[in-house]
C-alpha cells in the first residue's frame, strides 16, 4: 500500500509537470509490466478496503463466530476480485 | 541534579495515558479512507478519459484539490501507523528499530509533501 502510495504520488507529480511528462509517465505505466503493477495495485487496494471494513466490524464485537470469520473471509476477496474487474471495466 | 532515573522510580507508574492513540489513529483514517479512497476510484471511472489536459481540469477543481489533498495526507498517515505496526513486530535490533522508524517518518512527511504541493501546482501556471 505504500508502494502505492509513492506511485500515486509520481502520477501527480507527472500531471503537474506538464502533458509531455505525463505521456511519457502513462506510456511507462501502458506497457505489460506498468498494467500489472496497476492492476496489481489496485486489487490489492480493494483488498485492503474491504478487509478493513471487515477489521471495523470486529472492532463492534460481530463476527467472531467461525462460520462468520469463514464466510466474511471469501465475502473479503469475491469483493476484492470484483471491484477490480468492475474498476479496470469501466475505466475509460 | 541527577540526569538518570532508576529502573526502581520509573516501574510500577502505569501507563503513560497514550495507550489507545495509535489504535484509534488507524481507525479514525481507515474510516475516512474508505470514503475518500472510493470516491477517488469513482472518479478516475466517472472522467470521459485520462487525458492530461482533463486530468488537469480534475484536479484543479477546488473542491477535488481539497480531497486529493486529503486522501494522500491521510493516506500518508495511516501509512506511517501502519509502517510502525510492522517495524515493532519484525524489527528487534534497537538500533535499527529506531533507524527505521526515523526513516518512515521522514520518508511519509516526504511523500505527503511532494504529493499536496503537486496537487496545487497543478494548473496554477496555465
Amino acid at each position: 500500500m505504500t508502494a502505492g502510495l509513492i506511485l500515486l504520488t509520481a502520477w501527480l507529480v507527472n500531471v503537474a509537470a506538464g502533458a509531455a511528462e505525463y505521456k511519457q509517465f502513462a506510456a511507462a505505466m501502458s506497457t505489460l509490466f506498468g498494467r500489472l503493477v496497476l492492476i496489481g495495485w489496485s486489487f490489492a487496494f480493494f483488498f485492503h478496503l474491504a478487509n478493513g471494513i471487515r477489521h471495523l466490524v470486529w472492532d463492534t464485537g460481530r463476527g467472531f463466530e467461525k462460520r462468520q470469520a469463514n464466510a466474511s473471509a471469501w465475502f473479503v476477496i469475491i469483493a476484492a476480485v470484483l471491484i477490480t474487474a468492475g474498476f479496470w471495466t469501466l475505466l475509460s | 541534579m541527577k540526569l538518570v532515573a532508576s529502573l526502581r522510580a520509573l516501574t510500577g507508574l502505569g501507563d503513560a495515558a497514550g495507550g489507545t492513540d495509535h489504535w484509534w489513529g488507524q481507525r479514525i483514517t481507515g474510516v475516512a479512507l474508505v470514503v475518500l479512497g472510493l470516491w477517488f476510484a469513482a472518479s478516475l471511472v466517472i472522467l470521459p478519459s485520462l487525458e492530461h489536459q482533463l486530468v488537469v481540469e480534475f484536479v484543479g477543481a477546488p473542491l477535488n484539490r481539497v480531497l486529493l489533498s486529503m486522501l494522500c495526507l491521510v493516506a500518508a498517515y495511516h501509512s506511517y501507523l501502519g509502517v510502525q505496526v510492522v517495524i515493532e513486530d519484525y524489527v528487534h535490533a534497537a538500533g535499527i528499530h529506531r533507524a527505521s522508524m526515523i526513516v518512515s517518518r521522514i520518508g511519509h512527511l516526504l511523500v505527503a509533501a511532494v504529493a499536496v504541493y503537486a496537487i496545487f501546482g497543478i494548473g496554477a501556471g496555465a
